[in-house]
């Protein structure tokens, strides 16, 4: 296929948001609602109907800040003790603040929450210290109730569209972006004054140990696009070194959920049948726990239910096998597991970075605003620490809103001929060559890699020789073969998961020591060094086109945190079960 | 479109009304392996199956089966 014969279609829009799941449905919904004669362009690589992590809905609400329930200030100071202190608490306070207006709002859209017998919202405990998850009975509805709001305000959708890298103007500030139609393979060019990224965690960067490239825990369409458009964009990026790291259903690699089960009785035990952590919560010390225990003898581990009773089992069936992954059923079906009699084996998963559930993402400041003019990023690609669903919600909300500001008097950007022209030859370079590697072949080599160099625990030789393979890997880059458009997209999402496994290595190389549990568990620097390491690891493109690495002080806090609590995320051993 | 000789998501040719012009499971797969033949039914073009459901969820014919991928099965 000639250049010449590559179809180009120019679109121009105030403001562009990219991704269409969690956070970028309500950026566009807020932005419109704002302005509603600013134009504002929902785009996503698949269908926003469906896309993105919560595309089969969600069980919970996982950080429900609601009066009566909890406090913004007791939130915030919970999540700094649960990421070891390194947060950025104006970000925290932004989205806690928020929180309880936003359930009410998507209460009034009709997604239903459980309320106990006088209509007060059912928090239960599942964290350390307090009160936050928040039951949705109907949470498999959640989309269709977000679409409807799209709909109704007459945001514009555009689907399938593969955005490749952002558009700068001379100035630095924002220009639109590049993407690909990954069905008909034309080349778009979006010229916007204003661009919210939202494309989620880069879920496709470790291999899962089943070997099945796309059985991951995120939506396996999150490739790590976002974190590469940022970085190449200019945009700062934090936190890449804490990991994120799951406990998930042994090789189907879905949630098991403790979240879910914790309220109802059920909890995670080892083989002994011991219980061996004080808290289900998803921070990195209960999986450098967890992976103590599988590690000890004592292993495997598993999530027990079988003691409730077979009602109380019906209750948990019908929340987890109709919500966010819900062929669960299917493989406990296929494995012969029913609940009610067996445990269910777990296990650890493989890297991605996320800031919904770590904290690795671009840099966002309270308002959503990344460090290039123009881009804002929300949800799991930013890095608000513990964000989950509802942070995603909140902080497309913010950046939604003040890009509306933002674009307010402001002419479209010029359009950069020269970075339109070098990414159309790199974007379908693997469809022009005649011959080349497999897009598949290379991203399951890519990814083994990631697993063999840069699943913790960390070690300094081995970091450095993945850097090592990942350069050779970037290199046969140059020799990807794609068939179609559709190809041609997988092909694409390698360069971002190259992108997103070197800049991995690199801020876990630069920060020496250990922090956030298993997370960024160094066995070279086997502690916690808050005289050196109390600050952010930051990485943007430097001048010189690599990796620049720098710190970044965490501001004072605006909710103290007492030094009586601020080991609370580090006691979470039940000390008989490990001896 | 290739065919997948064991695919993880199988369309009954007898319910699917896509020569009728439906779309639904092609349009809602967040991975785009759903595909139109040439016979007019959808087929799983790429083994690239998040076993997510929505195809099956949003069929109006209910033709859609998702079984877990052989790897993980």
């Amino acid at each position: 296929m000639p250049q010449t014969e590559i179809k180009t279609r120019q679109v121009e829009t105030d403001i562009l948001v990219i991704g269409g799941g969690t956070a970028g449905p309500l950026a566009a919904i807020k932005a419109k609602e704002k302005n509603p004669a600013l134009k504002v362009l929902l785009l996503d690589k698949a269908n926003v109907k469906r896309a993105g992590a919560i595309a089969e809905g969600m069980d919970s609400v996982n950080n429900a800040v609601i009066k009566g329930h909890a406090t913004p200030q007791q939130y915030v100071k919970e999540i700094t003790i649960a990421n070891d202190g390194i947060v950025n608490q104006k970000t925290i306070m932004a989205y806690a603040s928020r929180s309880e207006a936003m359930i009410r709002e998507l209460d009034s859209w009709g997604v239903k929450f459980e309320k106990d017998e006088i209509g007060d919202y059912a928090v239960k405990k599942v964290h350390h210290m307090g009160s936050y998850v928040l039951p949705m009975p109907e949470g498999y509805a959640i989309k269709k109730h977000i679409f409807k709001q799209i709909k109704k305000l007459g945001v514009e959708v555009s689907n399938r569209l593969t955005t490749t890298r952002l558009l700068t103007a001379s100035d630095g500030r924002i220009a639109g972006a590049l993407a690909l139609e990954s069905r008909s393979g034309e080349f778009v060019v979006i010229r916007a004054k204003a661009v919210v990224l939202c494309t989620g965690a880069a879920g496709r960067l470790g291999l899962p140990a089943s070997g099945y490239l796309f059985g991951t825990y995120e939506n396996p369409c999150n490739a790590g696009d976002g974190y590469s458009m940022a970085y190449h964009a200019g945009a700062e990026l934090s936190g890449l070194e804490c990991f994120q790291i799951n406990p998930l259903i042994k090789d189907y690699n879905g949630p098991a959920c403790a979240y879910v089960t914790g309220p109802f009785g059920g909890f995670t035990v080892n083989a002994k049948g011991e219980r061996f952590i004080k808290s289900d919560y998803w921070s990195g010390q209960m999986m450098l726990e967890f992976w103590r225990e599988l590690e000890s003898g004592n292993g495997p581990v598993f999530l027990k239910l079988d003691h409730l009773a077979d009602e109380t089992v019906t209750k948990i069936e019908n929340v987890l096998h109709i919500t966010e992954r819900p062929t669960r059923g299917l493989f406990h079906q296929g494995r012969h597991t029913d609940y009610r009699h067996d445990l269910v084996e777990m296990h650890i998963s493989e890297i991605g970075l996320c800031g919904g559930h770590s904290a690795s993402g671009v840099w966002v400041d309270e308002n959503a605003r990344t460090t290039v003019p123009g881009l804002y990023a929300a949800g799991d690609l930013c890095n608000v620490a513990h964000n989950y669903m509802l942070g995603a919600m909140v902080f497309g909300a913010i950046a939604g809103q003040d890009a509306v500001d933002y674009v307010a008097g402001l002419e479209l950007p010029d359009l950069d001929e020269a970075q339109v022209a070098a990414e159309r030859e790199r974007v379908f370079a693997p469809l022009l060559r005649e011959e080349g590697l497999e897009p598949a072949q290379v991203e399951y080599k890519l990814r083994r890699m990631v697993n063999d160099y840069l699943q913790p625990p960390k070690v300094t030789r081995k970091m450095e020789i993945g850097l090592v393979r990942f350069a050779e890997i970037r290199e046969d880059l140059k020799r990807l073969k794609a068939n179609t458009p559709h190809e041609l997209m997988r092909a694409l999402e390698i360069y971002a998961i190259v992108d997103c496994a070197e800049l991995a290595a690199l801020a876990s190389l630069y920060r020496a020591e250990s922090r956030w549990g298993l997370y960024h568990y160094r066995t070279d620097f086997d502690f916690r060094n808050d005289a050196e390491w109390f600050c952010f690891v930051e990485v943007k493109k430097g001048a010189d086109g690599r990796p620049e690495l720098f710190k970044r002080p965490v501001d004072p806090y605006i909710v103290p945190v007492g030094d009586d609590e601020r080991n609370a995320y580090n006691e979470l051993r039940i000390d008989t079960a490990a001896e | 479109m290739p065919h997948l000789a064991q695919p993880s998501v199988t369309i009954d040719p007898d319910k699917c009304i896509a020569a009728k012009g439906c779309r639904t499971c092609i349009d809602v797969c967040p991975t785009d392996i759903l595909a139109l033949g040439p016979d007019g039914k959808v087929h799983m073009a790429y083994d690239e199956c998040w076993y997510c459901l929505p195809c099956q969820h949003d069929c109006p014919t209910k033709a859609i089966t998702v079984s877990i991928p052989y790897l993980l099965r």
